[in-house]
This record gives structure tokens, sequence and C-alpha cells, in this order.
């Protein structure tokens, strides 16, 4: 059987891939460039059994999907700009709580209301450091309307497996452009589900965490098991502990949880590294930018290469540490003023020249651009 | 087949978008790439609104246009900001409504009546975008008038059918009746 092939936008495969990960509630406000996440949902949704509510804002949106998602739904909550702000404090919520949940953000250019039609990639350090505390942030960037509709899967697969929420960080330029798209058939990419605790089995510690497994199995709220959700620190009965002790241990675990499976959840792409000389790091939207430029400077005999962040956090350091190893000068390119850059230099540790390329303006980067710095930089004049 | 870079441009509700869409899909169904972006202000109704086309035969990396094959404008603000600059041998279809204050730097240029024409012969003045299409395909040759039908009928509401596929006709015969 051959896979339909069709035009499909970003932001309807953003909900098509939910959809085929098993998405069935969608809580939310529409904002500009995202709502057609919302719209979408809401038209889509109901045919599968599922449910989609307008919140009264975009804070009521994630508080209604955290609580499907305790409920034993698979949910998600979509915005932009300003909505992103106010997701924050739940976000911070749900990691502290455990609850498995996909947010998606289809940034546009900010400051505050900012260029609601226009894009940028400016939320980048906000989706790992934007609650308060310390907590780990799972978050994919995809470059293509088609990975969008994978991303999503494999964001819902993510938050499923680690018990955690998860963020797929598009942009305006992803989420609104329409592209060919081989649609997957069922079956063709995997669905992971979250382990439940069995109706009815009453678990005196909830969670407390079972050999062999990464998270402890997940109550379903209301099926008679113990289930309390807090976001006070709490011990393994779920219920508040002030104990700094217990606090070690849990603060440990939801980190742990990630960190020690970074080679599970980072996803990368390399792209005529193997002999580069001088490489770009790059990810979302940008990368269509850097890709075409590294085409032209092949074209042109100058060895360049691309390392594309697919998981942008946790950040690819392995990857880029590698890098750094193989290249004497990397340009960081984001539609921002110089944010993921940082992240690169704190990795590669002045291995090698790490440069930022970028502006928040909402004008994506030409190729040309890039193919100009590229030869200054040979020149020695940047 | 060289990658096509087409501009749309016009007013917000005028249906440059749609129209393509319509391309890009006909584009996808010949077994092409195509992608289609837009750029519009917040407002609903009026403004400047764009439409990108890109089709080519193979994977299309950077999502905007930079080197337009064709540009159509269907308002004066429209033509204003985008009928300049464009490479020589590009194709320039405006709305005979249209005073070009620029240079456009290209003069293969169709000035067409589409606005008159979808007001009056086709008696919708909302297929403006539809007879555009149709001149369009019937300037580049990118589709069969089947193939072309095919895609219009597949995006427009149940029950303008008629009036779309007059639309089509009327594109083309505005291109074959053009004298340059």
């Amino acid at each position: 059987m051959s896979n339909k092939i069709t035009l499909m936008q970003g932001n309807e495969a953003c909900v098509q891939g939910a959809l085929y990960a098993g998405y069935r509630f969608y809580a939310g406000y529409p904002i500009t460039p995202s709502t057609e996440i919302a719209e979408l949902s809401a038209t889509e949704l109901p045919k599968v059994g599922g449910k989609f509510i307008q919140m009264e804002d975009e804070i009521g949106g994630i508080a209604a999907a955290i609580g499907a998602s305790i409920a034993g739904t698979k949910s998600m909550t979509a915005t932009s700009g300003p909505g992103f702000s106010l997701k924050q404090e739940n976000i911070g919520y749900a990691a502290m709580a455990q609850i498995p949940l996909v947010i998606v953000n289809v940034m546009r250019g900010g400051p505050s209301t900012g260029l609601p039609t226009q894009s940028a990639q400016a939320d980048i350090m906000q989706a790992k450091y934007g609650s308060h505390g310390d907590y780990p942030m799972i978050a994919l960037s995809p470059m293509s309307v088609r990975e969008t509709f994978d991303l999503t899967v494999r964001c819902f697969n993510l938050a499923e497996k680690y018990r955690t929420p998860v963020m797929l960080m598009t942009d305006e330029v992803i989420g609104h452009l329409r592209e060919r798209v081989v649609v997957p058939e069922p079956g063709e990419l995997e669905i992971i589900n979250r382990t439940t605790s069995e109706a009815g089995v009453l678990r005196p510690r909830p969670y407390e965490k079972q050999p062999g497994e990464i998270v402890p199995a997940m109550s379903v709220f209301g099926d008679g098991n113990r289930a309390h959700t807090t976001g006070l620190f709490y011990n393994e009965t779920g219920f508040p502990s002030n104990s700094t002790d217990n606090a070690k241990i849990m603060l440990e675990r939801i980190f742990n949880k990630v960190y020690d499976n970074v080679d599970d959840i980072v996803q990368v792409e390399e792209f005529e590294l193997d002999d580069a000389e001088i490489a770009f790091v790059t990810f979302g939207s940008t990368s269509r930018v850097v890709k075409a430029a590294v085409k032209a400077l092949r074209a042109e005999g100058i060895k360049a290469g691309m390392l594309r962040a697919i998981t942008i956090w946790p950040s690819p350091e392995k990857q880029i540490r590698e890098l750094a190893q193989k290249v004497d000068h990397i340009i960081v390119a984001e539609q921002n003023m110089g944010q993921y850059v940082r992240e690169v230099q704190r990795i590669v540790e002045g291995q090698a020249r790490v440069q930022h390329y970028g502006r928040g303006n909402g004008d994506l980067i030409k190729p040309q651009e890039l193919v100009a710095l590229v030869k200054e930089v040979e020149h020695g004049t940047k | 087949m060289k990658q096509l870079e087409l501009r749309l441009t016009g007013s917000g509700g005028q249906g440059v978008i749609m129209l393509g869409v319509i391309l890009a899909e006909a584009a996808i169904k010949k077994g092409h790439f195509a992608i289609q972006s837009q750029s519009y202000g917040p407002e609903a109704r009026g403004g400047a609104s764009k439409c990108e086309v890109i089709i080519g035969s193979e994977t299309i990396d950077y999502p905007k246009v930079q080197q337009p094959t064709l540009l159509l404008a269907l308002t004066q603000i429209a033509a204003d900001k985008y009928a300049q600059n464009l490479p020589q041998d590009a194709v320039l279809i405006i709305d005979d409504s249209i005073e070009l204050i620029n240079d456009p730097g290209t003069e293969n240029i169709y000035r067409l009546p589409i606005l008159v024409t979808a007001r009056d012969v086709v008696r919708k003045e909302l297929t403006a975008n539809i007879v555009s299409l149709a001149a369009i395909n019937q300037i580049l040759g990118l589709f069969s008038k089947e193939e072309l039908l095919e895609a219009v009928l597949q995006r427009v509401p149940k029950g303008t059918e008629i009036l779309n596929q007059r639309a089509v006709e009327a594109g083309i015969e505005l291109v074959q009746n053009h004298v340059g």
C-alpha cells in the first residue's frame, strides 16, 4: 500500500501527528501563529471521541490539559508569543508533578505582543528556563512539515515514557508553511503509552519506582487508585513532604530520568560534516537556510557543514563537543539576538571559535548572508 | 525542471493564498515538489497579502521566494511594493487598473483586466483569484486545463463549481486575447 501524498500545513501536521499518537484532549486559547492547531483540534477531536475546550486564557488552557492528562488522556496545548509566557507557571507544575503533556510553541517575534504574524526563534532559553526552580526540559524543533508530524508523535512518546512535559518548539515559518508530505501509515511510527497502575489495586506508595521502571506507573485519576498530585515536594505517597532529604531524592529523580537517558532523547542531523572545516549549529526553520547555504558553499569548493539539533533540550552536548574537535569555527545561526549560541559556547569550552549569526526582526535569514559570512571568516575578516 | 518561484500579491480577502494553495496542490499531484507560504498583517480583510509558491523537481530548502519567476499584483499597493527589481526575464501580471510607479525590472508584462473580468464576465468579484490562476497557468504552461480544473474543484466550496469553471475559462481567454 502506498502512502498518501498531500499538501499539508505545519500546524495541521502537528494536529495530525498528535492524533496519530493517540491525542484526545486539547485545551488552550487561540493565538497567531498557532491558531490552526486549535481550529483543527476543534474539528478533529470530537470525531475520535476526544474533547476540545477553548479556555478563558492560556493559563486555563495548560491547567485543563494537565488535568486531562492526570485522568489518563494524552493531552496537548498550543500557543505563541505572550501565551507561552502565561503558561510558564504550570509548565513547572507539570515537571514537578511528573505529568505527561505536550506543549506546542509556534514561535513569533517578541518581546511582548511583538510581531504576531512574523517568525522568530527567540523563546529557546525560555523553553528550558522559563518556569521558576530547577527542572529538566525536553524540547524538539522541526524543520519541515513532515518532521512536524513526526516530532509531535515523538513529543507524546517522550512525555509518556518519562512522565514529563515535552515541548514542540516550532515557528511561524514552519507552522504556516504548506509542503508536500508523505503521510505515515498507521503502524509506521512507534507509539508509546504511559505505564499505568492496575485499576482497583490500591498502591499505598504510588510514586514508588518498581524495579525496571524509568518512572513509577501513573495512577489514573478516578479509576479507584490512590492518586495525589501536588506542586509541593512530595514523597512516594504523593503527599507533601518538607524533608530536605526527600526533596534531594525527588529532585534527582526528576533530573535523572531525563539526563540518564540523553542518548534516547537527543537526536541531531549531520549534513556535510565529514570533511567540514567550518560548521553551522542550528535548529528549526533556520536549518533550511543553513542547508541551502552549505550546498552553495560546497558548490564553490568551501568545506562547510551543518549540525542540526532536532532535540534542542537537553542539548546535544556530546555531538557539539565532537564537532568542536573537528572544526575550528562554529557559527550558530538562529532567528534571535543570540540565545542558543550561549549553550553552544558553554559546551565547546573554547575548543573552537563560536560565533552567533541572527536577528529578531521577523525577517528570515537569507542563504547568501551565510555564504558571505563564511567567506569573510575564510579570509580572516570576521 | 528549473525551480519556479511565484509571488502572488493583493489585498486580504482577494484569495491570493487560496490561489497559491491550488497551484501547489496541482504541482504535487503532478509529482513535483512544492511549498506555499504567506505573509499578511493582523487584519482579516484589507491590508497587504502576499502568498509565495515554489515548485521544483527536488526538495526545496529555502522556503521564501528570492528571484521571482512570476509576480502577480492585484492591487496598486501590492504593485507599488513588489513590482520592482524583478529579474529581467520575470513575468509580471498586473490588473489593468494599476499604474506602475516603479521600474519593474522586466519588460515581460501582462496588463490584464482581471478584476473587471471577475466582476462582469464571471459575475463574481471573489473569483479574481481563479481568473488569475488560469492566466498564470496559461502563461507558464504548468498544467493541462484538466489538471488545473481538478485542482480548483478540489478546493473551492461545494456549489461554486460552475462559477469557478467559468473563472478558469475567462482567465485562459484573457491571456489568449492579450496583445503584448
